[in-house]
């Protein structure tokens, strides 16, 4: 299989007169069609490292490579347009437009680079909200769902623009451990189903035990590796 | 840019409370300016109205060394075709003489007219309060301060002396008051006839005289009547020209009325721009995940711009109805003794467009400072900070 992200040399420090180094010479791939999971402790630098393959933070140094494509010297405009085709995100804190309802949630990604959306859309749509098992709250501003709910809204949202690449942030830790169990099928299901590539950052054991593929992250390095 | 302005919308509809204040603001400050315009706008065209408006307000007179037109009905042919704005033409002849009665003599000015256009800018049929307009030759009308000085009554002769020594009989058949006291105290009107057989002009006048349908444009319609005429020994004026001093208390007057536009504009555009910018700070969590989804940052400044569009839009059209509202109650309210307005208020069309466009664009201006803090923000401050 073919690597769908590729790191090369990654290195990123914050502070202008003190440096504080996260990210230490970090080489990284993942194929594409897998489902990964890193994990590490609080502060070692994994939301930093996703965020980066995210093209949401630029790296001090090193590079990242989508697709085969090199990203580094690509305008905001082109990031912008690469992240809405390529990549989906779910975070932590679920990040729904509060403004709008589930579904309009959902169609927001796909709405960004197209006027309006096609039949074949809206019929995605309604898949992915039964997909994730919304239908009842689909029409729901993001403030009347539950916390699971709106998670695995963001699930949808996260697929609508079918992208070959998912980054989810701790996509359970503000669930119980049966909505968790949920996100988690959820997510395994689509990427059997379409081929996905999810890389999700979790604190939770059980969760991490189940993908195929587990990076540590230790102190800004790659601690452990394992494949099953 | 339909998602941005989708997206506006949905902003304005979810925080209901501060898109109402702030479109209340734009509102009464749109009302403030459209109540103070029209409002000023209403005096000066009263004042103006009230000063020239029973005058004539071109005015050709003869360059030649007698001041005498000879050949009036060409110049009163070609006046009138100088324009379609130009109205009201009336030859005239004007002299000094004077007026004698018992105890000595009155300085005045007799003024013979075609009487029929002469009514058409002078009014004097209506200002007619005893009497008729003289309709034969040898009849004259005078003003009520002449009437009263010279205890002149309708039906009496009157003696007219020119400056030559001539002494012409004079049968008053009508006293008038046109309201204006110079004018009541020094004129005799007559016809055109008596005028020239007095002053033995034959067939000839002194001015032309006319009124136009814009009187702020007298000057340029002067200087068309005056590229028309064929005789260029012709002098011709206009009542700018000759009201210098009142154009300038009015032009001072506007501007003091732009002035007082202008700051409620700005207080306008400061509120919207601060309340928006807030509004950024507000939705930073939504502007964040947008762009990280992949909304470019053109896009993302244009949801502000829209969001000012659509205030200034419904904050322009509440401000012109509120301040139409204002005007009809002013007039409905602040009247004279007699029910009248105090101050006739004057709506103009244009004027209200423009200051909707106005309040739009100050809208819209107002609206790009939040627009630029919202293509400036950074998806990952808002994703790492939750
Ligand atoms: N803007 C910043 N300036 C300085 N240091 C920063 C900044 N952002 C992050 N860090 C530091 O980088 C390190 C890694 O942060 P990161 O968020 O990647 O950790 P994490 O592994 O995701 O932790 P957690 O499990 O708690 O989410 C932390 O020590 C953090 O303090
Ligand atoms: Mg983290």
């Amino acid at each position: 299989m073919d690597n769908i992200i590729e790191l090369h040399g990654i290195n990123k420090a914050y502070g202008e007169k003190i440096k504080t180094q996260v990210l230490h010479d970090i080489n990284l791939s993942f194929e594409a069609g897998s489902f990964n999971s890193i994990i590490g402790a609080s502060g070692s630098g994994k939301s930093t490292l996703l965020n980066i393959i995210g093209t949401l933070d630029k790296p001090t140094s090193g590079q990242l490579y989508i697709n085969k494509r090199r990203t580094e010297n690509m305008t905001k405009d082109e990031l912008a347009e690469l992240r809405n085709r390529t990549i989906g995100f779910i975070f932590q804190f679920h990040y729904l437009l509060p403004e709008f309802t589930a579904k309009e949630n959902i169609l927001m990604p796909y709405l960004i680079n197209h006027f309006k959306p096609s039949k074949e859309v809206l019929s995605w749509t309604d898949q992915l909200i039964e997909l994730v098992g919304i239908e009842k709250v689909a029409h729901n501003r993001a403030t009347d769902m539950s916390g699971g709910q709106q998670q695995r809204a963001a699930i949808a949202r996260a697929l609508i623009n079918k992208p070959p690449l998912v980054l989810a942030d701790e996509p359970t830790g503000n669930l119980d451990s049966e909505s968790s169990e949920n996100v988690y099928n959820t997510m395994r299901k689509v990427n059997e189903e379409y081929g996905t590539t999810f890389i999700i950052i979790t604190h939770d054991q059980r969760i991490a035990e189940k993908t195929d593929r587990i990076v540590e992250i230790k102190d800004g390095r790659i601690g452990l590796d394992i494949r099953r | 840019m339909r998602l941005a302005f989708k997206i506006a919308l949905r902003f304005l509809l979810s925080g209901k409370n501060q898109t109402i204040l702030i479109a209340l603001g734009i509102a009464v400050g749109v009302a403030v300016q459209v109540f103070i315009g029209s409002l000023i706008q209403g005096l000066q065209l009263s004042l103006v109205e009230k000063t020239i408006g029973n005058s004539s307000q071109i005015t050709i007179t003869s360059g030649s060394g007698d001041k005498i037109i000879r050949s009036w009905e060409r110049v009163v042919y070609e006046a009138g075709i100088s324009s379609k704005a130009i109205r009201n033409i009336s030859p005239s002849v004007d002299a000094s003489a004077f007026l004698e009665y018992e105890d000595g003599s009155e300085p005045i000015l007799v003024r013979g007219f075609r009487l029929a256009d002469a009514d058409d800018i002078y009014g004097i049929s209506g200002g007619l309060y005893d009497g008729k307009l003289p309709q034969r030759k040898d009849e004259a009308i005078i003003g009520r301060d002449l009437a009263e000085k010279l205890e002149v009554e309708i039906n009496e002769r009157v003696n007219l002396v020119t400056p030559l020594g001539g002494v012409v009989k004079l049968m008053v058949t009508g006293l008038y008051d046109l309201g204006v006291s110079a004018v009541n105290k020094s004129w005799l009107i007559t016809n055109l006839e008596t005028a020239q057989d007095i002053f033995g002009l034959d067939d000839g006048i002194t001015s032309v005289e006319m009124q136009v349908d814009e009187v702020f444009n007298a000057d340029n319609l002067a200087r068309q009547v005056n590229n028309t005429l064929s005789d260029s020994r012709l002098i011709v004026d206009n009542w700018k020209d000759q009201n210098k001093q009142l154009l300038s208390g009015l032009s001072g007057q506007s501007l003091s009325s732009y002035m007082i536009q202008v700051f409620v504009l700005v207080a306008v555009l400061l509120g919207i721009s601060s309340v928006l910018a807030i509004s950024v700070v507000q939705r930073s969590k939504q502007l964040g995940i947008l762009k990280a989804m992949g909304i470019k940052d053109r896009d993302a400044s244009l949801i502000f711009v829209f969001q000012g569009l659509l205030l200034g839009v419904i904050g322009g059209v509440l401000g012109i109805l509120l301040g139409i509202g204002l005007l009809l109650m002013f007039t409905a309210f602040a009247v004279n003794p007699d029910g009248s307005p105090v101050v006739p208020v004057f709506i103009s069309y244009p004027f209200l467009v423009v200051s909707g466009l106005f309040a739009i664009s100050a809208a819209v201006f107002a609206s790009l400072i939040p627009a630029r803090l919202s293509s400036r923000l950074n998806p990952i401050e808002v994703i790492k900070n939750g």
